[in-house]
């Protein structure tokens, strides 16, 4: 009993220290020394925390019978599951973090409205990412999420275009993201082709389907006034103080905490469920999954489905966010939402996946893009650094692989 | 000086005191090991003894923390693998290395190929793979065959061929013979004999302690990286050999058995598949073990791969306990039917490896942890620690990914989910392909102790020896249909070779 309670202790007192450290730094009008200070205190956690998990790692592999009264392997994996991809987070925080201290805090990257404004970029790909984590896991691929998402916007505004009250509409759009998702999962089931092809196709059809829906050449406006307050309270870059419990909890749009509510309940579904572990199984090995009397069809049309289901929740975001539905929004948008997961520590080949990694992942990308603005950096190193980043997250997935099999047996 | 102690010396291969560890795992610790001209050494010991990091370290693939290795004085240095080649030590793998599409004599030269000014000498090649095979007495016929068309048996010495080519001096052989026939197991025997009166020195690796005495002349048993003991074969037992692997007396490895039979679990009527099985019809009863023989690539595999519902069937009816199942071919209903399968090849299909011990014993049956789908991990915990007290898996912790554990450990795990499944009729897929010695013979025990409670076995094994020594019936299977079946008395060893390989008497 004792034990399990290790994981939630260790994290809780770790979350605590660095929110008090970091709390000098959030306000804009703190002085250099504070804010410097508050940056040394969060980098000296890193380097602690950095070192913990390394030894906590080592452990997992081969444990030593002395810390295994300690730490069992299951909590040492857990907290190395969420610490980890934060860990990648912080390093790359930092690094611009520092580089804004030197150049005086100019470009306030170190800030409350910084942080903001990061969360609600992340948001929408970090929906999607979370049914693609799923997917992921599992061994296939989506990359029709942009575009589903993107018809479910058009969808959404063509609701309200048509007067009907916006719960209905947003309902509506969930449910296009969700058929979106059942087809995919029904033609990889049944057609034996690779899901990267499937999906190929199915996202030229879904762009091809939002622009033919779509009233204002690729566009819908919806009409003034349909769109409630609540929903721009959604992803609003100033959300009302008084709402929460301010400065304990980060005070950010409601939207934000709909988003970590939806990823601790993606994260119950993978780690805690039944069905949780079919996913793996199938994406670590198929045929031991079919092995052991796995449903494997009915399971993935569930997985497609449900990251459908996902994506249709975040064409209501992003429709939020654009104030309209544009059918060509989700281009491009597939490959930020794979990144993010691979980012997060999965791996292509499927068996491995983990939620806070994905949502790290998508902190990440939206880190270095505003990180880029802040110093006055151009589009372009964005994007390079970008592509750097993936590039290591694959490599570091592949040698993990590689010292995997290369084990003395 | 040292020109005349080498001619005085007739030791080939000299290890002294080498030791490796890997991170904490001490893989090797102060092993010697000898080896002359013409001597025919068996190494020995069980999976994860230390056998194939000995050999990387012969091959100069991988560096010893401590000690020196000498081939005719000269040092075997780590990083240098081609070096190593150029000194004389050759190894063939059981996973062969060989290019399908080419002929025989160009894998021979493979590596080495004669040149003229960067033209293919032809001429010189044919002389030199000519004589390679001469050695191995086998004909200059084979050498513009194309590699594809060969039985795995002839592969084997082409590979050996190519090893003669490079002017090997010591060859290594790992367990050559666990996917071979027996008449070409025979023949790989008089082609090292033949190598042996040439002078080379080999090294052979082994599960199979017949084969070793019949063939090997000295010995050298590992245990835990450490050398439990060597010497000459003649002057021990196989029991004192066991005993040495093991670390402990195994008594006998076969235990002796009650036979005590019920009535029929599981018919097969007419099962044909896509091709295999080709019309197969038995009958297995309670209590009872009927092993499957047959040479590899016979078709057992793909019987039992149809009964549990993995392969499509064409036509045929399967029935388990009376009722028609063959309706759905789905792993699932069998499993719900009490049959459990541990396949052939259990790294593919048959473990996740990335999964931990904890998953990859529930995977086929969560239900008594499930809540409406939501786990309960304390049950989990509690049955896997419990699965893995019984049935003594060595590692720290149920937690652990897979991959960190032995051969022999996996092959625990996939038994101990079968076991969880409630599995009553068990189909079981070469299980003691490499296993060491020890778990091998909890194997058998384990088997005869399921039989004896009145679940039924289907065994499907290449070594005779074991089904004679295990099974109450023996069915042959060849070329995808039955042969023949017969209680296991009425069977020899040389009867069951030759129905597996000519389909009748």
């Amino acid at each position: 009993m004792l034990r399990s309670l290790i994981t939630p202790l260790v994290l809780g007192a770790i979350y605590l220290l660095l929110s008090l450290l970091v709390y000098g730094g959030y306000c804009l009008d703190v002085s250099w020394e504070t804010r410097s200070c508050s940056l040394a205190g969060w980098l000296v956690g890193l380097v602690i925390l950095f070192v913990g998990v390394v030894v906590l790692k080592k452990h997992i592999h081969a444990p030593s019978p002395t810390l295994i009264r300690w730490v069992p392997i299951k909590q040492a994996d857990q907290i190395v599951g969420i610490l980890g991809p934060m860990l990648v987070l912080g390093l790359v925080v930092s690094l611009f973090a520092m580089a804004d201290a030197y150049r005086n805090f100019q470009g306030n990257f170190w800030s409350l409205p910084s942080f903001r404004l990061i969360m609600l970029q992340t948001s929408v790909v970090s929906i999607a990412a979370l049914g693609m984590t799923l997917i992921i896991a599992s061994g296939g691929i989506d990359l029709s999420s942009g575009t589903a998402l993107a018809l479910s916007g058009v969808v959404l505004g063509l609701g309200l275009e048509a007067d009907l009250p916006f719960v209905a509409a947003a309902l509506l759009c969930v449910t296009c993201g969700t058929l979106c998702g059942a087809i995919n999962g029904t033609l990889i089931s049944f057609m034996k082709l690779p899901p990267f092809i499937i999906t190929l196709g199915s996202m030229t059809i879904f762009l091809g389907i939002g622009k033919m829906i779509a009233t204002d050449g690729g566009t819908v406006k919806p009409p003034a006034g349909s769109i409630p307050n609540w929903i721009a309270d959604m992803v609003t870059l100033f959300p009302d103080p008084a709402w929460i419990a301010y400065p304990l909890l980060p005070n950010v749009a409601w939207g934000i905490w709909f988003v970590f509510g939806l990823a601790i309940l993606a994260a119950a579904t993978l780690n805690r469920t039944v069905f949780g572990r079919h996913i793996f199984a199938i994406g670590s090995s198929e045929s031991t999954a079919r092995l052991c009397g796995i449903p494997i069809a009915r399971t993935k049309i569930v997985i497609y489905t449900l990251a459908g289901f996902l994506v249709g929740i975040g064409g209501v975001f992003q429709f939020a966010r654009l104030s309209q539905g544009d059918a060509t929004a989700g281009v491009g948008l597939e490959l930020r939402i794979i990144a993010a997961v691979v980012i997060g520590g999965a791996s292509l080949s499927g068996g491995r996946g983990s939620i806070i990694g994905t949502l790290c992942g998508a902190a990440i990308m939206s880190v270095i893009k505003l990180g880029c603005t802040a110093l006055g950096l151009g589009n372009q190193l964005e994007d390079i650094l970008l592509g750097t980043i993936i590039i290591a997250a694959v490599a570091v997935d592949q040698w993990r692989v590689r010292s995997q099999s290369a084990s003395p047996n | 000086m040292q020109g005349i102690r080498h001619l005085l010396t007739t030791s080939l291969l000299n290890v002294t005191a080498v030791s490796k560890s890997y991170a904490a795992n001490r893989v090797l610790s102060h092993v010697n090991l000898t080896l002359s001209r013409g001597e025919i050494l068996a190494l020995l010991g069980e999976n994860g003894a230390g056998k194939s990091t000995l050999i990387k370290i012969l091959t100069g693939a991988v560096r010893p923390d401590a000690g020196t290795v000498m081939l005719d004085g000269n040092p075997i240095v780590h990083g240098n693998t081609a070096l190593a080649r150029h000194l004389g030590v050759a190894v063939v793998y059981q996973e062969l290395s060989l290019c399908n599409h080419l002929t025989v004599e160009d894998n021979i030269m493979l590596g080495r190929e004669q040149q003229r000014l960067g033209i293919l000498d032809r001429q010189t090649q044919r002389k030199i793979a000519v004589e390679a095979l001469a050695k191995l007495g086998q004909p200059e016929s084979w050498l513009d065959r194309r590699v594809s068309s060969l039985s795995i048996g002839q592969k084997q010495l082409v590979e050996i061929a190519r090893a003669i080519a490079q002017n090997a001096k010591i060859l290594i052989l790992d367990e050559p013979t666990s996917s071979l026939s027996q008449q070409d197991a025979r023949q790989l025997f008089d082609v090292v004999r033949r190598l042996q009166s040439q002078g080379l020195g080999v090294i052979y690796i082994s599960h199979f302690l017949e084969e070793v005495r019949s063939l090997c002349s000295s010995y050298l048993v590992l245990r835990d990286g450490t050398v439990a003991g060597s010497g000459q074969l003649q002057d021990t037992t196989p029991r004192e050999l066991l005993k040495l692997m093991a670390g402990r007396d195994i008594e006998q490895l076969y235990p002796a058995r009650k036979q005590r039979q019920g009535e029929c679990r599981l018919e097969l009527r007419a099962l044909c598949g896509h091709p295999w099985p080709d019309n197969i019809s038995l009958t297995i009863n309670r209590g009872e073990i009927l092993g499957l023989a047959g040479l590899v690539g016979s078709g057992r595999t793909e019987l039992l791969r149809t009964l549990y519902g993995l392969d499509p069937r064409r036509t045929g009816d399967i029935f388990i306990d009376q009722r028609r199942r063959s309706k759905s071919q789905d792993p699932a209903d069998r499993i719900r039917a009490g049959v459990a399968m541990i396949s052939e090849d259990r790294k593919q299909e048959g473990l996740a490896q990335s999964m931990s011990i904890k998953d990859n014993m529930t995977l086929s049956d969560m239900r008594p942890f499930s809540l409406f789908g939501w786990l309960n991990e304390t049950k989990r915990d509690q049955c896997c620690h419990e699965l893995k007290e019984k049935f003594s898996i060595k590692a720290l912790s149920c937690d652990v990914p897979i991959w960190t554990l032995s051969g022999g450990n996996q092959q625990k795990v996939a038994l101990a989910r079968a076991v969880h499944q409630k599995g009553t009729i068990w189909l079981l897929d070469e299980p003691t392909r490499g296993i060491d010695v020890g778990t091998k013979a909890e194997l058998y025990r384990w088997m005869a102790e399921l039989a004896e409670k009145g679940d039924s076995l289907l065994f499907v094994s290449s070594y005779f020896q074991e089904l004679l020594a295990t099974c109450d019936r023996i069915a042959v299977i060849s070329q995808g249909k039955l042969v023949e079946v017969r209680p296991t008395e009425q069977w020899t060893e040389h009867e069951l070779m030759q129905y597996a390989m000519q389909g009748r008497a």
